[in-house]
């Protein structure tokens, strides 16, 4: 190493190679925009049910304020496991193979950094989640994009990824129901992820945060295929099925190697998650499920509505079976995904999040949150008609010229 | 069934949802819907499309009464009779059957204490077979078919997030 060091920095070059944060300046424009309607959002537009507020309420009467065991609370631990083995017959050790962490994101740094030497390759399929990447990049590994499309719904492909594995690929990082497409992977979709991982012996990180809100068939969990427990870190969580995501609270499960090696980094970085979120996610697994059931079939409603609106309006959108998102194509308009939002946002005030925001495979589509109320869907989808019946009248008029 | 039930609780929530609203919510045709809604009202399941409105914020004084009244049950009819006697009065905006200490549970309103008063008095507490008659007047409420009246949380959220 060179003893000129790198005191010419006052921020590390790997943070500042990291993008900003998304599309920043997109944000900052629609914030400083008043009375907007926003489709933008990724985040429950339900407030977290009133009996997983008030167990949170009375745990603090109790005086449950202290630090807990590293690895989470006991009972919660417990919880887990169980909600695991009801909904993919998935059997866990509490005490080895769970770990409680502050939301999903944590478990997905923690398992990055557990796994990664420097060097490792990491495939990320985009559009993604836009903290992949530089999670990875922040545990020394080398992002490996590659590109998933509308034609086949926005499922990976054992075709997309067998040409990008290496000597040095580690893992490959999966996220079913995908934000921001609404694309979910069935058993066969998984299997044939699976097969390729279990060759090239490959660990996958499962974001399977959006679980719980499937349409149309229920979540298969990557873990539950044959010869995949033993490589997959599931990460899972309460942000998203039981609209919990200012509380900061998640989970993971997976090998006891790996998760032993996910506590360590999260003893010395984080010592444990907030009690009372845990308290209050403990209530959430034993009676949350009636909730849940209840936001599941609004979303579904919104999404079935959004979806037929979008299609009259002409902006082409395949079947988005999770999550609480949809992702139209804009092509007819003659657009890219940033002037689309931007002159969306100036001419209608309705917000949107460009494509683009998540990865090049995301150009020519925008997110479409139906986290909203129908109102406000309602309200917003006759605006995105006229701002569309507006730029193809434009685009068509300037091909007859 | 199911099909209505869906309906029925979207129309019970938002009385405003239109047939094209509620079919593509609904994964359904909207002539199925119309059809649907159209039956149901003839059937007396669907009874007419109401405002829930919060009387307090909007200024207007109204006064009601929730009482608490005794009878006699009467030989045959049971309690059905003196209910309808009971619930023919334009006063009287609900009427329950209920278990426990007492037989019926009526709700009037007006527009001042006495005039609620007066109408207990003169014309409830006086039907025959009415034994006993127990009122308490409403101070404030809180929560009305399942909507809270004053409610504070409203959305929180940054306005966009990925
Ligand atoms: C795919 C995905 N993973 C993880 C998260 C973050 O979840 P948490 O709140 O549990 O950290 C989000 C939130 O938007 C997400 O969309």
């Amino acid at each position: 190493m060179s003893l000129k060091t790198n005191r010419d920095h006052r921020v590390s070059p790997i943070v500042e190679s990291l993008p900003p944060s998304g599309i920043r300046k997109f944000f900052e424009l629609v914030a400083n925009t008043k009375g907007v309607i926003s489709l933008g959002i990724g985040e429950p537009d339900f407030v977290t049910p009133w009996h997983i507020r008030e167990a949170c309420l009375y745990s603090l009467e109790q005086g449950y304020t202290m630090y807990t065991s590293n690895s989470g609370l006991p009972e919660l631990r417990s919880e887990i496991t169980k909600f695991l083995v009801r909904s993919y017959e998935l059997d866990y050790d509490y005490d080895k193979e769970i770990i409680v962490t502050i939301g999903a994101s944590e478990a997905v740094d923690a398992a990055l950094r557990a796994i990664i030497t420097p060097g490792d390759e990491v495939i990320i399929p985009e559009p993604s989640y836009v903290s992949y990447m530089p999670c990875a990049v922040l545990a020394g590994a080398e992002p490996i994009i590659v590109d998933t499309f509308a034609r086949d719904d926005f499922r990976l492909k054992p075709e997309h990824i067998e040409r990008k594995i290496t000597p040095k690929t580690k893992a490959i990082i999966l996220c079913y129901p995908n934000n921001p497409t609404g694309a979910v992977m069935g058993r066969e979709d998984l299997e044939e992820i699976a097969a390729l991982a279990v060759e090239n012996d490959l660990i996958v990180i499962s974001d399977e945060i959006y679980s719980e809100l499937t349409y149309n068939g229920r979540h298969v969990s990557m873990a539950s295929i044959p010869g995949m427990k033993e490589r997959t870190i599931l990460v899972n969580g309460f942000s998203k099925a039981w609209a919990m995501t200012g509380w900061r609270i998640g989970f993971a499960a997976g090998p006891e190697d790996i998760i032993g090696a996910m506590v360590k980094i999260h003893q010395y970085t984080i010592l444990c998650a907030p009690v009372m979120a845990q308290m209050a996610a403990l209530e959430a697994l034993k009676n949350g499920g009636d909730e849940v059931e209840k936001m599941v079939l609004q979303y579904d409603q919104r999404r079935r509505f959004v979806v037929n609106r979008l299609t009259e309006i002409g902006l082409d959108c395949f079947e988005p079976r999770g999550a609480f998102y949809a992702f139209p194509s804009v092509k007819i308009t003659g657009m890219n995904s940033g002037e689309f939002a931007e002159e969306l946002l100036r001419e209608e005030k309705v917000a949107v999040v460009p494509g683009d925001a998540f990865g090049r495979a995301g150009e020519g589509f925008i997110r479409i949150s139906y986290a909203a109320s129908m109102k406000n869907l309602t309200k917003a989808m006759d605006k995105i008609e006229a701002f569309v019946g507006r730029r193809v009248k434009t685009v068509s008029n300037l091909c007859q010229v | 069934m199911i099909v209505r039930k869906r309906i029925l609780e979207l129309l019970e929530n938002d009385s405003k949802l239109t047939d094209y609203q509620i079919s593509t919510m609904l994964g359904m045709k909207k002539e199925e819907v119309k059809k649907e809604i159209g039956e149901m009202e003839e059937e007396g399941i669907i009874l007419r499309y109401s405002t829930l409105v919060n009387w307090e914020k909007a200024g207007v004084e109204k006064v009601s009464a929730l009482i608490d009244v005794k009878v006699v049950p009467q030989r045959d009819v049971g309690f059905d009779e003196i209910a309808e006697r009971i619930y023919r009065f334009p006063e009287v905006r609900s009427v329950i059957l209920m278990s426990g200490g007492y037989d019926l549970s009526v709700e009037v309103m007006g527009k001042s204490i006495k005039e609620v008063a007066r109408f207990i008095s003169q014309k409830l507490a006086t039907i025959e077979h009415v034994q006993s008659t127990m009122t308490h007047f409403v101070l404030k409420r809180y929560k009305q078919h399942g909507v809270i009246l004053n409610d504070k949380e409203k959305d929180r959220r940054q306005v966009i997030c990925p």
